[in-house]
């Protein structure tokens, strides 16, 4: 197998890396020159679609066949979100390419905007991004007045409009369907679907929502070709029908517990060992790893022994988390309570919560106030059983909420209490001596304000 | 009373060409107004509203959805975010805020009685290789210490 080369970090760590002169130095709009010269739209979605390039988002859906359900012939606008609303615990890839390589991410956006025929585009970038902001608002201005946004770009008929628009710190706002609703200036409770939103998205007309990552590798695609891409990463497997393989670079998130947190660029498939050995530099003072979370918090926790899993689409599913999400890796050491990462999980997804389907809402508070009992030492050993219970119904059984957020906040639950049982067995038995045992309902909890009336 | 200036309507209507409907410069708007005022009072609301052409019930339901804008009273003159997300959480970041609202005075969501800080927990800032971190403005603070949150917190007085 040839050495790996990576493409989508290759510019970052040069200066000024985040101009158009050093882009176009290096390469940058040859595909695009390409591409609208060169290839038809159809063409194009087809190589895409033949790349088996799958959503970087965390969902993994293949790029290409999505942007075929668009309507054919469809006579007005057609729209393209570009999800930068990256905040998944543990992920930052997206940031640093929209600071670093802000080009890179705009070309592909280009692509994808020509193949999907979407002539306006908007950049759903979150707050909490302000140098991304600044960024990528300089680079489409570059863009615009080198002549690769706006109307007849490089003199084609593809005309394309881009604009940033700004979230309010709202994770919920990262699920295709509520990006949309909040895009449109509502609350961000995410739609049922059907309809998609390649038939009906944001404004009721036809719309794609990509990941900025994803976007990134139509880029190399273009530049590069369908067999550069399938020749990285892993092949589906052959006893899985359903597997459409995971081909292509991946940006790493490696955070928490290791010498040298960052983000990294390697081939799908690489293994959580790998990716703390080769990149992070082993876990922080040599002391022994006792779990990570192989794709944002959402999906779950590998034990120390399960580091052999790898990161691809199927991997963290065959050792029971929900899947391989963004792909970045939080490392915890020996050192690390259970309780207080289920804590901090159970503590996000009831913060994050969008509060528009009962069982997420209702769900997500209630096992925060469980944990903080658990955490505060009036736990029962009886609670491990309910908040497992909860993860079944609000998440774990698919279909109960209209979108994935309860999903994510069940697998942290599920994995942490069935993999570290007897952890959260004996904090219980050790904190709460008297009641561990106790089953009867136990009274409202601590943080809970004790409402009087106005007599 | 007017809230909103000639130069905070000039900035939203710039939006106006952007989307295909008004509706969508709801939150572009809300950030206007709070780039400006460091709140959102319920006066603005009525506003960008009549501005929009909307009923202020859905300028306000879009608002009250984020917990993003403040409507009682402005933030500080800095408002500053400290994540207590998992990385962050796992390198000290939740007894970084509690030194920092100790040092200062408040708890997490008020502001300093100068009017110079708000503090905030903040779930993932998306800058995990730096835990645990801050944004305060738009300055990422990196791999914060109780020693150097005490610096930030002496520069801003």
């Amino acid at each position: 197998m040839p050495e790996f080369e990576p493409v989508l970090l290759a510019n970052i760590g040069k200066a000024d890396s985040h101009t158009l002169r050093v882009y176009a130095a290096s390469g940058g709009y040859a595909a695009l020159r390409k591409v609208l010269a060169e290839v038809p739209r159809e063409r194009f979605v087809d190589l895409v679609k033949a790349s088996g390039l799958r959503g970087r988002g965390g969902a993994g859906f293949p790029c290409g066949l999505k942007w075929t359900f668009l309507p054919k012939d469809h006579p007005g606008p057609i729209y393209f979100c570009l999800n930068a609303d990256e905040s998944e615990p543990g992920t930052f890839n997206n940031r640093i390419l929209m600071e670093d390589d802000p080009h890179q991410v705009i070309e592909g956006l280009i692509l994808s905007c020509y193949a999907t025929r979407a002539t306006t585009a908007y950049i759903y970038l979150r707050y909490e991004y302000p140098t991304a902001l600044v960024r990528m608002q300089s680079a489409i201005d570059e863009c615009y007045a080198a002549g690769y946004l706006g109307k007849n770009i490089l003199g084609s008929e593809f005309s394309l409009d881009v604009y940033i628009h700004r979230g309010a710190a709202a994770y919920i706002c990262g699920e295709e369907t509520g990006l949309i609703e909040s895009l449109e200036g509502k609350r961000a409770w995410p739609r049922i679907k059907p309809p998609f939103p390649a038939v009906e998205g944001v404004f009721r007309k036809p719309t794609v929502v990509n990941n900025v990552e994803t976007v990134a590798c139509v880029t190399h695609i273009a530049a590069r070709g369908v067999d550069w891409f399938k020749s990285i990463g892993v092949p589906p497997d052959p006893k899985n029908p359903r597997d459409a393989g995971s081909y292509g670079p991946k940006l790493y998130c490696l955070s928490g517990h290791v010498e040298r947190p960052g983000c990294y660029e390697a081939p799908l498939g690489i293994t959580v060992q790998e990716l703390i050995d080769r990149f992070g530099g082993g876990v922080r003072g040599g002391r022994k790893p006792k779990a990570a979370i192989p794709g944002g918090i959402s999906m779950g926790l590998l034990k120390a022994d399960e580091f052999d899993c790898p990161l691809d689409f199927n991997g963290p599913g065959r050792y029971g988390c929900l899947g391989l999400g963004t792909a970045a890796v939080v490392v915890m050491d020996e050192t690390v309570s259970m309780i207080d990462f289920l804590h901090n999980s159970c503590r996000f997804f009831a913060h994050e919560s969008c509060g528009q389907c009962t069982p997420c809402r209702e769900g997500t508070a209630w096992s925060l106030k469980m944990l903080d009992r658990i955490k505060a030492g009036r736990g029962r050993l009886k609670d491990l059983d309910l908040l497992l219970e909860i993860g079944r119904t609000i998440g774990i059984i698919p279909g109960t909420t209209i979108c994935g957020l309860a999903d994510g906040a069940a697998w942290p639950i599920k994995n942490a209490i069935e993999k570290f049982r007897d952890e959260f067995e004996e904090y219980i038995r050790r904190t709460n001596p008297k009641g561990y045992m106790q089953t009867e309902p136990v009274p409202a909890f601590a943080t809970l304000p004790v409402v009087t009336g106005s007599r | 009373m007017a809230i909103l200036n000639d130069e905070m309507i000039a900035e939203i209507r710039a939006y106006f060409p952007r989307y295909p409907t008004r509706q969508a410069v709801v939150l572009p708007a809300l950030h206007v107004v709070n780039a400006h005022l460091r709140y959102v009072p319920i006066e603005a609301v009525v506003e960008i509203a009549r501005l929009l052409e909307l009923a202020p019930a859905d300028v306000q339901d879009t608002l009250s959805f984020y917990g993003f804008f403040k409507q009682d009273k402005p933030h500080g003159q800095t408002r500053a975010w400290v994540c207590r997300s998992i990385s962050c959480a796992l390198l000290g970041g939740e007894q970084l805020l509690d030194h920092m609202c100790r040092r200062a005075g408040i708890t997490p969501g008020e502001t300093t009685p100068d009017g110079k800080l708000t503090l905030e927990s903040a779930e993932c800032l998306g800058a995990c290789e730096y835990a645990p971190c801050m944004l305060a403005g738009a300055n990422l603070h990196a791999r914060l210490n109780d020693e150097k949150a005490d610096e930030f917190l002496d520069s801003l007085t």
